[in-house]
């Protein structure tokens, strides 16, 4: 996607001094960049932790509520993070990010992210043991579990692609 | 000298050069090679920061790390394989930059940590208490520079990217 109102704006980012010491300055780009992956690797084992209790593999010893309490609150508190290191790259490069067919792949896909966590989240409030109620609710919980996975693998994958397009 | 020659006789392989000169290969290896080191260090900072006894603290340590380090495993044995490709493709350019060395240096003492961990700090692990557990000095110790060192890892591994000075007719 790309449009006159786009260009407009990366241009305008482009021409920011924040955006030209992030171009000039050697150290910022590899260090925020190193923020971003770290804050990933916490999201994505917390993601994989979740998801192998959503199928029964780890963590049998302790309700489904109780064990995504402890990794749940890691995967929003990174998301911030990942948010500020994002645009720092964002207003860095704003054509190569913003204007990147791939970029705006992994958009989507971290929205939909949020959304299926969400999705995850919300009935364990009301239910604790929500996921587990009927085989139809367990059938379900494997389901978002696989594809909770494979949507966040995508964003990593995707995320390293945005160098290459 | 005799490790040029070798960094010189792997860049010459088959498999290097087809990494090196593929479209698309380099980026896909560099991609899976990221994401398994995004679950070898967020797996691994699940346990350090439970022998800080910063989380989980209502988890055992050894309860947690049979249910953690068997992920930490296959995801540092996928990273190895794919750092290993991508490094034969340019051997000889990653083999004189200071952070793919400084990093595998940080690689070495992560993993002298962790065997001085399972072999001396953590022999009595199963006896470390019931809730809430807590974790003594040494392995405390240990979980801290666990922490430092594989932040260190993927800092020094996101520098490398950045200090690649290609020789002669090797892509940057």
């Amino acid at each position: 996607m790309r449009t006159k109102a786009l260009d407009q704006l990366c241009a305008w980012l482009e021409h920011t001094p924040m955006s030209q010491t992030i171009q000039t300055v050697d150290w910022i780009v590899p260090a925020v960049q190193t923020i971003h992956i770290l804050a990933i690797a916490a999201v994505m084992a917390s993601v994989l932790m979740i998801n192998l209790r959503l199928v029964g593999l780890v963590g049998r010893d302790q309700q489904l509520n109780a064990f995504s309490g402890r990794f749940l609150p890691v995967i929003w508190w990174a998301l911030p993070v990942l948010l500020v290191t994002g645009v720092i790259m964002i207003v860095g490069e704003p054509v190569r990010s913003l204007e990147n067919p791939v970029f705006q792949l992994k958009m989507a896909l971290v929205l939909s992210a949020i959304a299926i966590t969400l999705g995850y989240q919300a009935p364990l409030k009301k239910n604790p043991v929500f996921w587990h109620v009927s085989g139809a609710h367990r059938i379900a919980a494997v389901v978002l579990a696989l594809v909770s996975f494979m949507v966040w693998v995508s964003i990593v994958l995707a995320g390293r692609w945005i160098a290459y397009f | 000298m005799q490790a040029d020659a070798i960094l010189r006789w792997l860049e010459a392989t088959p498999v290097a050069q087809a990494i090196a000169e593929g479209e698309s290969l380099f980026p896909w290896i560099e991609c899976i090679h990221v994401l398994a080191i995004t679950l070898v260090v967020g797996s691994i900072a699940i346990v350090d920061l439970r022998l800080i006894g910063f989380a989980s603290r209502d988890h055992a340590v050894s309860r947690l790390t049979k249910d953690v380090l068997p992920c930490t495993w296959v995801a540092f044995a996928v990273a190895a394989v794919t750092g290993a490709l991508l490094f034969m493709s340019k051997a000889a350019t990653y083999g004189h930059n200071f952070f793919f060395l400084g990093k595998m240096i940080l690689l070495l003492l992560a993993g002298t940590n962790m065997v001085l961990f399972h072999v001396l700090i953590g022999r009595d692990v199963e006896r470390w208490g019931s809730t809430p557990h807590s974790t003594p000095l040494p392995a405390k110790i240990a979980g801290v520079c666990s922490l430092c060192l594989w932040v260190a890892v993927v800092a020094f591994g996101r520098w490398i990217g950045f200090t690649l000075h290609p020789t002669v007719g090797a892509a940057g």
